[in-house]
């Protein structure tokens, strides 16, 4: 399937645009960028929206939920709110598109964007374990469905989808990078042998009697530790592995859980990614590549991508300013015990040693960091100031967004939050066999947020019909504690002892 | 060029459509759909569809970038952690013109379309300019076609001065606009709204006389070229009123029925004679009458005169805790055989559809 529409689709570049991409391609390995081989196509606005609710890839499985972004896409663009400029995947080639009608101009900084993407693609560590042939499995999932859907019938098969969608935020982000629990080891329990001499031991202890009451004392040591014997935060893997399903079923469950793994990356990098593409596109365009002419369209749209609505948080420009922030303290070799000891702002500000080892120090984040660690480390009270940043909160009487403060550490402690685990609340399954009765119990640590009601009963309804029995979650609801169940027909919403 | 998306979003606009269709029914009471009346398209929002996830409730916090001076206008900030896959929480509004509006309603309620009266068609003479003549009044001169002439004529008897362009039109460069008389057919439609507005009648009746009368517009709009509307209201006296007004008096007092009966006579001889008007009186009342001698009057006056002028007469009576009802029964006495009178009653507003369903379900 894939390769039907590559073939349809596919234009070769034309000699204009080959000329940009051979040079632009030979500026970034000038730079250093290590990227996969990069093949770009031209689409127009029709090809271009619909890779776009692909997600970029040319094949997917049947589900409205492409129709539905294709339809907003084509809204969107037909009204003129926003046009994609790029798009690229994380393949092995990569495959990147570029609109066919754009200024030249706006292809070379695309292909040079793009270059950043495919070198953060290959290099960065979180990207190392995700499947570089995609594209290919994308088109299997679609194979796989759509033979599901020929023997169950389309609509049996989409509405197992839409639930197995709705827990898909359920999984454990470094499941790929975590290996396997080894197989729990043999456990040593008391022996049950009485103390005998030889020739009497097989009537003292007799070896059947013995083996029953070790199985017993294994049985008894199980039940107490209880299953899963630790929080299993991958309740996907979890449901997939224990929960009782047909086959079409389980494929199905497995495959959202595929995709949703490969994807996970992506969210856990977009500000680092988005950075790194658009610090070299500025680079490139600046120093190697803009001619006189172009200087002018070129300013004009970059800006539109590093543009930040007033008190929104853009993380191409954010992830931008923060790599040309490192790359200048370490230039300067603002780092290090020296620099963290000094505390007058006037020695900081005219700190210099001319170490100039900024370059290197970029790739090397690149590759090593993710966005959490990477607002971590370097987001400093120097960099919110001179950028702006500040936390916004609601007012509950207004409803209007005011800026609460603008002080660093609660900055950085809120951008932090909004990283953990992409923005979502953790949950954990804790007790598959809950009262013996075969429930599934979650658990959401509270930090803060309560949970959406509405949705948490429909999630938790799907999850049951998924299980098969009643789910019940733990959390905590206007600070309270709280029990959140769904029995298959019936949500309830009790408020429990706190733990 | 199909695309492999098509599929899918065929798909989805099959789904949004049986959502609409559910929707409507909540739609055929709701207010604001009401207040883009007027507009050539009506949009519902409607919510995206989507997929519900254990998720946090709104944010009441976030990070935003800004110079905001102490009040920054801030929006709630794109959380950095967005994944790119994840659809935001937008409203998406499926725009429907109030015909594919009407249409839908019609194929939900399974209205029959309305057969013009008297099968032959009704047709009007009207003048339209199409042509140009060489001959003609002064004020109807075609000046751009004059000076083209004038210009093609200099140009190839060579007066014309590419130095010195003066163009002057002769006689025989002048052209004039001509006309053609055309015959169109006609089936227009006047809609009469009467309504009792005595003390009887509460804000929550009015308001659903109100919705109801947007649906039987859309309806009756949807079948004719076009369609007149007149209000009328009464309570012991009747008077013709704006459509504002129609919608917004509250008076009080007591009802006579006839008199209101008799203005929509006054006004359809007035201004609809029947061989060329489809007229639709429809009545609106708690059916709380004076007297009986008065609702033996308007009996009299709906059978000898006004039935036999229009296509069909509606009468909707809305329950009030007031309103006897009394009116309804003697109607359906005396023509509850008759094709040419609908009536129903709306108990409350859930009721709307149903009612809309019995008046124009006679396809008249």
């Amino acid at each position: 399937m894939a390769d039907s529409f590559f073939f349809r689709a596919r234009r070769g570049l034309s000699p204009e645009l080959e000329d940009a991409r051979v040079h632009i391609q030979s500026i970034a390995e000038g730079h250093g960028l290590d990227f996969f081989e990069t093949i770009f196509e031209v689409c127009d606005f029709d090809e271009i929206n619909m890779l776009a609710s692909y997600g970029g890839f040319p094949t997917r499985y049947p589900h409205w939920r492409w129709g539905m972004e294709y339809l907003q896409m084509q809204k969107g663009y037909e009204y003129g709110l926003h046009k994609i400029y790029e798009m690229v995947i994380n393949t092995d080639p990569s495959y990147a598109y570029l609109l066919d009608n754009n200024m030249m101009v706006d292809q070379k900084l695309v292909m040079a964007h793009v270059f950043g993407h495919v070198d953060f693609f290959k290099n960065n560590l979180w990207f190392a374990p995700t499947n570089r042939k995609m594209l290919d499995q994308m088109a299997n999932h679609a194979a796989r469905v759509q033979k599901h859907i020929n023997a169950q019938g389309h609509d049996t098969v989409e509405a197992w989808i839409d639930i197995c969608l709705s827990i898909d935020n359920l999984i454990d982000p470094h499941a790929v990078h975590t290996p396997k629990d080894p197989a729990p080891r043999k456990q040593a329990f008391a022996d049950p042998r009485l103390p005998a001499s030889d020739y009497m031991d097989p009537y003292i202890n007799p070896p059947a009697t013995i083996a029953a009451e070790r199985e017993k004392a294994a049985q008894a040591a199980q039940a107490k530790q209880g299953f899963p014997p630790k929080p299993e935060r991958d309740v996907l893997g979890f449901l997939l592995q224990y929960a009782q399903m047909t086959p079409w079923q389980r494929d199905i469950l497995e495959m959202v859980r595929d995709e949703a793994l490969y994807f996970v990356p992506q969210g856990q990098t977009k500000i680092m990614n988005e950075g790194w593409a658009s610090f070299w596109h500025t680079t490139m365009m600046t120093q190697d590549i803009l001619t006189a002419a172009e200087v002018v369209d070129y300013a004009d749209h970059h800006s539109g991508t590093v543009a930040t609505q007033p008190g929104q948080l853009n993380p191409y420009k954010l992830g931008l300013e923060l790599f040309r922030h490192i790359e200048e303290r370490w230039n300067k070799g603002q780092h290090g015990r020296d620099w963290h000891n000094a505390q007058d702002p006037r020695e900081r500000a005219a700190w210099d040693r001319g170490t100039m080892g900024g370059r290197a120090k970029i790739f090397e984040v690149r590759k090593t960091h993710n966005d959490i660690t990477f607002i971590d480390e370097f987001l400093d009270a120097s960099f919110v100031e001179e950028h702006g940043l500040f936390v916004w909160e609601r007012d509950k009487k207004t409803g209007k967004f005011n800026v609460n403060t603008r002080e660093f550490k609660a900055v950085k402690k809120q951008l932090l939050f909004e990283l953990s685990n992409r923005g979502q609340p953790r949950l954990s399954v804790m007790n598959a066999n809950h009262a013996n009765r075969g429930e599934l119990v979650l658990s959401h640590p509270y930090e803060g947020l309560d949970i959406q009601l509405d949705w948490a009963e429909l999630t938790l309804g799907n999850l049951s019909k998924i299980w098969g029995r009643p789910v019940h979650l733990e959390t905590h609801i206007d600070g309270k504690p709280t029990l959140l169940s769904h029995n298959g027909n019936e949500f309830s919403n009790t408020q429990r002892e706190a733990v | 060029m199909p695309l492999n998306i098509d599929k899918d979003l065929y798909r989805f606009r099959h789904i949004v459509k049986g959502r609409i269709r559910k929707d409507l029914k909540r739609f055929m009471s709701s207010k604001d759909m009401i207040g883009k009346e007027g507009n050539q398209r009506v949009r519902i929002p409607l919510p995206q569809i989507q997929i519900p996830r254990l998720r946090y409730g709104e944010n009441p916090s976030g990070v935003g970038q800004g110079e905001g001076e102490g009040e920054g206008e801030g929006q709630p900030g794109q959380g950095g952690g967005m994944a790119g896959d994840k659809p935001g929480e937008h409203a998406l509004e499926l725009e429907v013109s109030l015909d594919e509006l009407a249409q839908i309603m019609g194929e939900e309620l399974e209205l029959p379309k309305i057969q013009p009266k008297g099968q032959k068609q009704i047709s009007s003479d009207k003048d339209k300019y199409t042509g140009i003549s060489r001959v003609g009044p002064e004020s109807l001169r075609h000046t751009r076609r004059t000076f083209r002439q004038a210009l093609k004529r200099q140009i190839s008897s060579g007066t014309y001065r590419g130095k010195n362009p003066i163009i002057v039109p002769i006689k025989e460069d002048k052209r004039y606009r001509s006309w053609k008389p055309t015959t169109q057919p006609m089936s227009n439609a006047v809609i009469l709204y009467m309504m009792d507005v005595s003390g009887s009648m509460g804000t929550e009746q009015k308001e659903i006389v109100r919705t109801q009368a947007f649906w039987l517009d859309l309806w009756l709009q949807h079948q004719y070229k076009t369609v007149e509307t007149r209000f009328i209201i009464h309570d012991a006296a009747a008077k013709e009123v704006d459509r504002h007004t129609f919608f917004h008096t509250r008076e009080s007092g007591g009802t006579l029925i006839s008199a209101a009966y008799k203005l929509c006579l006054k006004i359809m001889d007035q201004d609809y004679p029947a061989q060329d008007w489809n007229i639709y009186p429809f009545h609106f009342s708690d059916g709380d009458n004076w007297s009986g001698a008065d609702t033996s009057v308007c009996l009299d006056l709906l059978e000898q005169q006004i039935l036999p002028r229009v296509n069909q007469f509606s009468y909707a009576q809305v329950e009030s805790q007031f309103g006897s009802g009394q009116f309804l029964n003697d109607l359906e006495g005396k023509f509850d055989t008759d094709d040419r009178v609908a009536l129903t009653q709306i108990p409350d507003r859930e009721g709307i559809m149903n009612s809309i369903k019995e008046l124009l379900g006679k396809g008249r």
